[in-house]
């Protein structure tokens, strides 16, 4: 299996106070790992550590076997392959779903308008959005808007996805939506992912793997399944049980 | 024999004179504004940038220009530069020169004000699609920080037009200087000619500035209807 992220004892603090505490793991190309724990564990922190949104104090950040020299312009070129999708989805209220879409890959990749255009509305159809595209994004509901926000996101054509909490602030019948497309995404596109989420049903079934993080610290690295049925550690546990899973 | 006070304003050239200064004026105050626009963006941006010394300098071009009143301001340029800096530039010019550095000073606080209060996932969201800082700035911020901006930079130009009637302290011939010289000429036969002159003055002041001013507040209430949504 290809490694396609790898992560060596990433530490980083607010202010002589740490957040992340030597974080060490790995990714393989087509993985699908839920970062799991409880409020303030820094399971954002960390998703965002690998956006380059956050700065780090030490360790290494690998991608596809090369280390990321963390400076502005590095990160810009790699947040290209990198999509990720925020809880407040984020969409830009000044322009229309489509240019909100497109900005990216024509402006940042330089790619052809009508090509960028074609596939925009083949994703667009994908998550039901395709009369939308000349609607801004005031017009939309929050489901419709994450929605929108994932695709422009896979605009890109990312190597692979990040997911920070993206239904924590959507209505519940929304949120059902919003989660069968990144549960495509695993089965049929096969797209490498890293899901911050406190759907515990939803973890269970799209987590090949599961990292369960208390205190800046990952205290487990465990197979989906076996996170879910058999969790190692009485904190995990304890943290399950409070999810009422 | 009783006549209005009025006809002073059609006595020989009056009339076209007293446009002709409005014409300046309003040229001068294009021009400043115009100027001062750009200048006030370029500025307000590189104040939201995070270089210290950078912060400083433009910090200190604002306080100099917003604290010192305008007056002050004039006479300096007027009488300081040419003397000190050897830096001869006619009455208009330099009251552009003025004006436009005090609009683009104003301005830069308002575009950063207006860049900072863009919210913080804006500026991420754009990051995290690959956007370099240009990018971001131009067509994530700046847009979105137009539509907050824009009542108050109408404000400010309606503030610099009126300003404009400090003109004649450097000898510039606007619109009030002329009617000055009209109402001085004709003190005699018109003894009620200051009152027309100003009353004239007064009404293109307010045709100019009360559209400015009543857009301003349209759009402010539109906004605030908006963020109720």
């Amino acid at each position: 299996m290809t490694e396609v992220l790898k992560v060596e004892h990433l530490d980083k603090s607010y202010q002589k106070q740490p957040v992340l505490h030597d974080i060490n793991f790995s990714i393989a190309k087509g993985e699908v790992v839920t970062l799991l724990g409880p409020s303030g564990s820094g399971k954002s922190t960390l998703i965002r550590t690998l956006n380059g949104l956050e700065k780090y104090q030490s360790g290494t950040i690998t991608f596809n076997g090369k280390k990321v020299v963390p400076n502005d312009k590095n990160w810009q070129t790699l947040r290209q392959k990198i999509g990720m999708v925020f809880q407040s989805y984020d969409l830009f209220p000044n322009l229309t779903v489509m240019d909100n879409i497109i900005l990216g890959p024509t402006k940042v990749q330089k790619r052809a308008k009508e090509e960028v255009i074609a596939q925009a509305r083949a994703l667009l159809k994908k998550v039901d959005l395709l009369d939308y595209e000349d609607s801004y994004p005031r017009q939309l509901s929050g489901g419709q808007k994450q929605r929108i926000a994932i695709v422009r996101a896979l605009a890109l054509h990312p190597e692979f996805m990040l997911f920070d909490e993206v239904t924590a602030s959507l209505d519940p019948e929304m949120v059902r939506g919003v989660l069968n497309i990144i549960r495509d995404l695993a089965d049929q596109d096969d797209m490498t992912m890293i899901i911050v989420t406190h759907e515990m049903d939803f973890a269970k079934q799209v987590a090949d793997r599961v990292l369960f993080l208390q205190d800046g610290k990952i205290l487990e690295d465990t197979p989906g399944n076996q996170f879910f049925d058999h969790p190692q550690t009485t904190r995990a546990k304890e943290f399950l049980e409070s999810m009422n899973f | 024999m009783a006549h209005s006070g009025i006809n002073v304003l059609f006595e020989g050239t009056n009339f076209t004179r007293l446009l002709g200064g409005l014409w300046t004026t309003v040229q001068i105050a294009a021009v400043a504004i115009i100027i001062g626009l750009i200048l006030g963006i370029i500025l307000g941006v590189l104040r939201t940038f995070h270089n210290p010394l950078l912060r400083l300098v433009l910090r200190l071009y604002l306080e100099f220009f917003r604290i010192v009143p305008t007056t002050v301001l004039l006479f300096l340029f007027y009488y300081i530069l040419p003397r000190q800096m050897n830096i001869h530039l006619p009455g208009p010019q330099m009251a552009t020169l003025v004006f436009a550095l005090w609009m683009a000073a104003e301005m830069s606080d308002i575009v950063r004000g207006a860049l900072i209060s863009v919210p913080k996932h804006q500026r991420e969201s754009g990051l995290a699609i690959g956007l370099s800082r240009y990018q971001l700035y131009r067509y994530i911020l700046i847009p979105q920080a137009f539509t907050l901006e824009l009542p108050a930079t109408i404000n400010l130009i309606t503030r610099i037009i009126k300003t404009t009637s400090l003109l004649m302290l450097i000898s510039v011939m606007d619109v009030i200087n002329i009617g000055q010289q009209i109402i001085e000429a004709n003190n005699q036969h018109y003894p009620t000619g200051v009152f027309w002159v100003y009353g004239l003055i007064f009404l293109l002041y307010f045709l100019i500035d009360y559209p400015l001013s009543w857009w301003a507040n349209r759009l402010e209430q539109k906004r605030m209807e908006n963020i109720n949504d």
